[in-house]
């Protein structure tokens, strides 16, 4: 199905790289024949993009809270290493390619995961290469496919949730009033394409994961995708989103978005595993909407791209709702990844835990800064944050900015926040017993990320981070 | 013919300032050696720097074993030639598992590969089941152990009977066992001196390095030996552990007119914040 879809799209135009203009965007929505509305989205976003600057090139900037003056140093950083990026260097939109795009990197691993999974959606530089539902989940009533498609076949579904009440291009962050705008979700807003809309109905529990490949294959590609994920009352569904590129250093860009809609009583795990090579710019806005009783447990791991800047928010709108935001970020090299989280706790008798553990080498860098916000209805919230940074190397530098804001009065808010070498003593103690100092290094940075490994609840997922930490340990600078 | 730890004339000091001035000992597989002396004489120095430890510096000696010199090998070369130490303090590892780091020292300890190289095969998970739980079974050891983290959370007791655990299963040569018996209980005492016991036999050497005699009420050396001022003042048998046990080290101090270390430049003290890092 997926290949045809391919081939009877018009290719209305040739590459045209940088072209970010409102007559594209016009000329993409025409050609995929998207309905008005849609079309009407996008120039919304695009009105959007145009008036906003890139946050690195603007003194007044989007994406630093501007109630707290401490996060300027890090915005700095992040800021400094942004300049090598340039937005006109990309191409929006990938299917006027010539050819069906491959990527030598998922295929064996799509080939595999077929087998263990309920359904498997690959695409490439923003097209579909893949799509496969299993007939039992299907017939539950289960809908999982392209995004492009999804807007033919479930148009009024996705009208429904795209971009309206997750990530909007309007206010990221509601709390202390701040609207806050970004450029990058503008662009998304404007030129997305591709991503993908999963629906379970309610009731239906979906015991195997599904899983996703996001791939880049060619040089000056950006990757705009979209995820959607609705998960309705009652429901249980477990995701496995992978973000892959060529290896080779091959610049890219991925600017993208992601929703998930946790329904009453729903239980929803989604895992995101970002392997970018090491010269993709990383942008992505990511808001998960908590139902009442519900259950997200949101896992991400960062461990490629050049520079990540990552906007990741658990809203718990529903009385009752528990969210688990689990994070492994291991960088070497040069790379660079922000990121930025928020926990808003706007319903009574929420719960959130949230635990990111990162591990730096070389002269990378990191910054994670994370609030819990809690309104005034949010009485009787228990929520908790943990940053925890081991930094492998002298040149390597973690920022850590753990906050709170709250304005109701009965509740549990706890937070900290670490960041230091390895353990002299602990490399001793192992090393007496035998292991060499990489192993005994490796066994410590193992440990260390096994808080959050042990909360992941695919053993495929968790066999296949620890190759890439034990990758990542060995790389090359 | 048996492996022999041979400590020649070793002089160690921490942060330039000499700990251990001029140690002679020998210690034969099979044999049991008592090391006694006050706090600040230096006792937790010489076993970290026969282990290794980079904080503390060798200046003068050598150390031998099997008549191989061992200061300028890594502490993981020492434990594979068949050097042991069970720590004084020892190092919580958080979110790693007793067993699979026994799994992984076993495997290192045993391999062939004599340049302790990244690849050593972990020997069969079964093989080595079977194996851990003999040993926790012979020491007495609850088989939760294996899925803990390493020392996290672990009582006094609890890691010292880890410790104890870990000599069993790597087999060393020679034991060192820094003030094992710190910060026990009589009852604790008592369950690691018969843990120790246990492995006792022809083909391990312990060095019991103690304070008090009351672990040598559990374990009797063959060998007792009074260090004081970084140096082995007086080598004897069971009698020197019961004269100690009954006078203290003041008599033995004032044969050598070595003053009682004053309590705020305590030696003892400083190593152990050396040794915390």
């Amino acid at each position: 199905m997926s290949s045809e879809l391919i081939q009877t799209r018009p290719r209305a135009h040739d590459v045209r790289t940088g072209d970010f203009s409102r007559d594209f965007v016009e000329e993409i929505s025409r050609c995929q024949d998207e309905p008005k509305w849609m079309r009407e989205r996008r120039l919304e976003a695009h009105d959007a993009y145009e008036s906003l600057l890139m946050p690195h090139t603007a003194d007044d900037d989007e994406w630093r809270r501007k109630v707290d003056m401490r996060t300027q140093d890090y915005w700095r950083r992040t800021k400094r290493n942004m300049r090598g990026f340039n937005v006109d260097d990309y191409t929006p939109v990938a299917f006027s390619a010539s050819e069906t795009p491959t990527s030598s990197g998922i295929t064996k691993t799509r080939a595999e995961s077929k087998e263990a999974s309920s359904g498997v959606i690959a695409m490439v530089d923003g097209s579909p290469v893949e799509s496969f539902l299993s007939k039992e989940i299907e017939r539950k009533g289960v809908y999982f496919a392209d995004l492009n498609t999804a807007l033919k076949e479930r148009p009024d579904f996705v009208r429904s949730c795209f971009m309206t009440k997750g990530v909007t291009t309007e206010t990221q962050l509601r709390s202390g009033n701040i609207p806050l705008r970004n450029k990058f979700d503008a662009l998304h807003g404007a030129f997305w394409q591709g991503g993908y809309l999963l629906h379970v109905p309610k009731g239906v529990v979906v015991e195997i994961p599904l899983r996703v490949f996001i791939a880049l294959s060619e040089s000056g590609r950006a990757d705009l995708s979209h995820t959607i994920i609705v998960a309705d009352a009652d429901s249980k569904v477990t995701i496995l989103e992978e973000q892959v590129s060529s290896d080779g250093g091959v610049a890219g860009f991925h600017c993208g978005a992601v929703e998930l809609f946790a329904g009453q009583n729903a239980n929803v795990t989604y895992v995101q595993v970002q392997r970018w090579n090491q010269q993709v710019w990383n942008f992505s806005t990511q808001r998960a909407i908590a139902g009442r009783d519900s259950r997200l447990c949101w896992v991400t791991g960062t461990l490629g791209s050049r520079l990540s800047k990552l906007n990741q928010t658990a809203a718990l709108e529903g009385a009752g709702s528990n969210v688990q935001m689990l994070g492994l970020t291991f960088t070497h090299s040069r790379q660079h990844v922000d990121v930025s989280t928020a926990q808003e706790h706007i319903a009574p008798h929420t719960s959130s835990d949230l635990l990111y553990r990162t591990v730096l080498r070389d002269r990378s860098q990191t910054a994670w800064s994370g609030n819990i916000y809690v309104y005034p209805d949010g009485q009787h919230t228990d929520a908790y944050q943990k940053n925890d940074n081991l930094v492998l190397s002298d040149r390597a530098h973690a920022d850590t900015l753990p906050g709170l804001e709250i304005q109701a009065h009965e509740v549990r808010c706890t937070h900290g926040a670490t960041a230091g070498p390895i353990d002299k003593e602990q490399v001793f103690y192992l090393m007496s017993r035998g292991l060499s100092r990489s192993q005994a290094e490796k066994m410590i940075v193992d440990g260390f990320f096994e808080p959050v490994m042990d909360r992941i609840p695919l053993d495929s997922v968790r066999g296949e981070l620890q190759d890439s930490i034990t990758q990542k340990l060995t790389a090359a600078k | 013919m048996s492996d022999e730890l041979v400590i020649d004339d070793l002089h160690v000091s921490v942060e330039d300032k000499p700990i251990i001035k001029g140690l002679n000992l020998r210690i034969k597989q099979g044999e049991i050696h008592a090391l006694m002396g006050p706090n600040g004489s230096g006792k937790s120095t010489l076993s970290n720097a026969l282990m290794g430890h980079p904080h503390y510096d060798v200046d003068k000696g050598t150390v031998t074993f099997n008549g191989a010199p061992i200061l300028e090998l890594e502490p993981n070369e020492r434990a594979r030639l068949g050097l042991f130490l069970a720590f004084q303090y020892p190092t919580a590892i958080p979110g790693v598992t007793m067993a699979n780091f026994l799994r992984m020292a076993v495997s290192s300890v045993r391999s062939e590969n004599s340049n302790g190289s990244e690849t050593t095969e972990l020997i069969p998970m079964r093989e080595f089941r079977r194996e851990l739980r003999g040993k926790m079974k012979q020491l007495g050891v609850d088989e939760s152990f294996a899925r803990r983290y390493l020392n996290d959370g672990f009582s006094g007791g609890e890691k010292k009977r880890a410790e104890i655990l870990q000599l069993a299963m790597l087999e060393p040569k020679v034991a060192i066992l820094d003030e094992t018996d710190s910060g026990l209980d009589i009852d604790a005492v008592r369950i690691v001196g018969e843990s120790v016991n246990q492995l006792i036999g022809p083909n391990l050497g312990v060095l019991i390095i103690t304070h008090y005699p009351r672990l040598l009420n559990y374990i009797r050396p063959e060998y007792v030996h009074v260090l004081l001022d970084g140096r082995i003042v007086e080598s004897g048998g069971w009698e020197l552990a019961e004269l100690l046990e009954e006078k203290g080290y003041d008599p033995i101090r004032e044969k050598y007119g070595i003053a009682a270390t004053v309590p705020d430049t305590d030696g003892e003290a400083e190593e152990s914040s050396a040794f915390r890092g």
